[in-house]
């Protein structure tokens, strides 16, 4: 089991739910990792539904690929990251229609990143439905090179692209799919706490 | 009276500087010797004669300076002003509601004249004469929400209204007190809003978005919101705060008097007509705590606000660490002598200093 209790937190930060199969022309989903296990869940609830689903999996070291296959959605596509997989996200998305249930499952970069290309092809993030799955890793943007760092588990981390050391705040941007890092030495250079794992 | 422009810079050597009718008019934004967070909304129409709340956008002596300042930052981040696609409208319309208020309030520094769509704007303070046609972009060199707030003082925040909310999808933002555009376009008003401490709890937000959702074309509506600003940096961002954050620890019992400012936000709301959206000016208020304490009675209460102020209030507005020194200085200007209601300095009538 994967699922984990993320503790209560600001107004901005997203808030993720648990899979339920919900009737639909077509079904769209899209997971990472531990993501996979999610669906299988939804497959528990409703096998019908994948006659008539489209899974885009991006398995991230997890061999749970082959269970997914084995469910035998309509469609399926693997992938090796979000980024090889964007554009076809967003040329499935452009040919959506009404009636199409999205499920997002995962990461929270992953269920972010397909968030964004939703919300960019006109559907509203509160139609859409989110389990979180496997790594509390976050995607965070350095609010001041603007660079994105995936996969961050500490707090404080460097930023990958300016070097900074960055505290991982709360404050989320469904835009920007990311989470805000602050410098955390601006007002002492060089006193950076010793990185502490994310929730621990 | 004409307004004498100072030469002054925000950054750097920090020449600016408040001149004896500057101080006098400052909005300082105690009301009485405490602060909690409230709505504390008004009516925006109109204030005491030379206030800063006499006009829909005040034009002080800073004007040309701090225009200066938002050039600069723009060439340095050109994402400190943003406008999401479907917010083009709205961006005429505030132009629209900035040059006719501005003609209108400040006729001798300001010209409209329009003639069906071809409208001619004069800005006399900065030196420009353009003839456009109105809601065709084509004819401005920026996008009308940038054209316009590059000559107006304080950060715009356009807000759209949807779905029972307010989104900030389009701003001009470089006098922010630390915090993101780039970052928060396209929030809603809770989520953008979500950083704060206490006040979700105090259901202030839910009170004031219910207001703001209300407000009605030609009845806006304005508040004061404050923190501090060591050295009088307009541009406090998020996106620079690993350059400007070490100058919170360049403060001496010396040098705090004329380093430590009081930053104040005249925070206003207008109803835009066309795009239904709601404009947000924030304009930003300096004063060094020297210039405050000559009011006896404003002396009085900064020292017994900032004295009882709830530790998460420090700390989110970030002086925590400083607020003992602040309270060393503040507190040689406090002989405990009770404070007139209201956030003006009542001079003529209060007291002097008893010590």
């Amino acid at each position: 089991m994967s699922k984990f209790q993320f503790p209560e937190s600001i107004k901005s930060r997203p808030v993720y739910g648990t899979l339920k199969a919900r009737p639909g022309k077509y079904h769209l989903m899209i997971a990472d990792a531990e993501g996979a296990e999610a669906i299988l869940h939804l497959h528990e609830q409703d096998a019908g539904l994948m006659a008539k689903a489209h899974i885009i999996y991006i398995p991230k070291g997890s061999n749970l690929g082959e269970r997914l296959r084995a469910i035998r959605p309509a469609q399926y596509y693997e992938g090796p990251t979000y980024e090889a997989a964007a554009s076809r996200i967003e040329r499935v998305l452009e040919a959506t229609h009404m009636g199409t249930q999205i499920y997002l499952t995962g990461t929270e970069g992953l269920m972010g990143q397909a968030m964004r290309a939703c919300m960019n092809a006109g559907i509203p993030h509160t139609a859409i439905q989110t389990e979180h799955r496997g790594s509390v890793a976050r995607r965070m943007q350095c609010v001041h090179c603007k660079g994105i760092t995936e996969d961050v588990e500490t707090d404080p981390f460097e930023c990958s692209h300016c070097g900074l050391n960055l505290f991982v705040r709360d404050h989320y941007s469904r835009r920007l799919a990311a989470f805000q890092g602050v410098c955390i030495d601006a007002e002492d250079p060089g006193n950076v706490p010793e990185k502490v794992e994310l929730y621990k | 009276m004409t307004i004498q422009f100072n030469k002054e810079t925000f950054r750097d050597d920090y020449s600016f500087k408040n001149s004896d009718w500057a101080i006098q008019r400052f909005p300082f934004p105690f009301h009485e010797d405490s602060y909690m967070y409230s709505v504390n909304m008004e009516q925006h129409r109109g204030g005491p004669a030379g206030s800063v709340y006499e006009k829909r956008f005040d034009v002080d002596e800073h004007y040309i300076s701090e225009m200066e300042d938002r050039a600069m930052v723009l060439a340095d981040d050109p994402l400190r002003c943003q406008s999401l696609p479907h917010m083009t409208l709205a961006g005429w319309d505030l132009l629209e509601l900035i040059m006719v208020s501005k003609s209108e309030d400040y006729p001798d520094l300001f010209e409209l004249h329009r003639e069906g769509d071809i409208w001619r704007w004069i800005n006399k303070p900065m030196g420009i004469d353009d003839t456009f046609t109105f809601l065709d972009e084509t004819t401005l060199p920026y996008g009308p929400m940038e054209y316009i707030t590059r000559q107006t003082q304080g950060d715009f925040c356009v807000l759209d209204q949807r779905d029972d909310n307010l989104w900030m999808d389009a701003g001009m933002v470089t006098t922010q007190a630390d915090w993101s555009l780039d970052f928060d376009i396209g929030m809603n008003f809770f989520e953008w809003h979500a950083p704060v401490p206490l006040a979700h709890e105090k259901g202030i937000f839910k009170r004031a978005l219910k207001f703001l959702l209300n407000i009605q074309q030609g009845a806006p509506a304005r508040r004061l919101n404050w923190t501090m600003t060591v050295n009088p940096l307009l541009d406090t961002s998020p996106e620079n705060y690993h350059k400007w954050g070490i100058q919170k620890t360049t403060l001496t019992p010396e040098n705090i008097g004329a380093k430590q400012h009081l930053r104040v936000e005249l925070q206003s709301f207008f109803r835009l007509p066309r795009s239904n959206a709601l404009v947000f000016p924030i304009r930003c208020y300096l004063i060094a705590f020297q210039d405050i304490v000559k009011s006896p009675k404003w002396g009085r209460r900064l020292h017994r606000v900032i004295r009882d102020l709830p530790e998460e209030l420090a700390t989110y507005k970030g002086f925590i660490d400083n607020r003992p020194m602040m309270l060393d200085f503040l507190s040689k200007y406090d002989d405990g002598l009770p404070t007139s209601p209201g956030v003006f300095p009542d001079n003529e009538t209060e007291p002097a200093l008893q010590k």
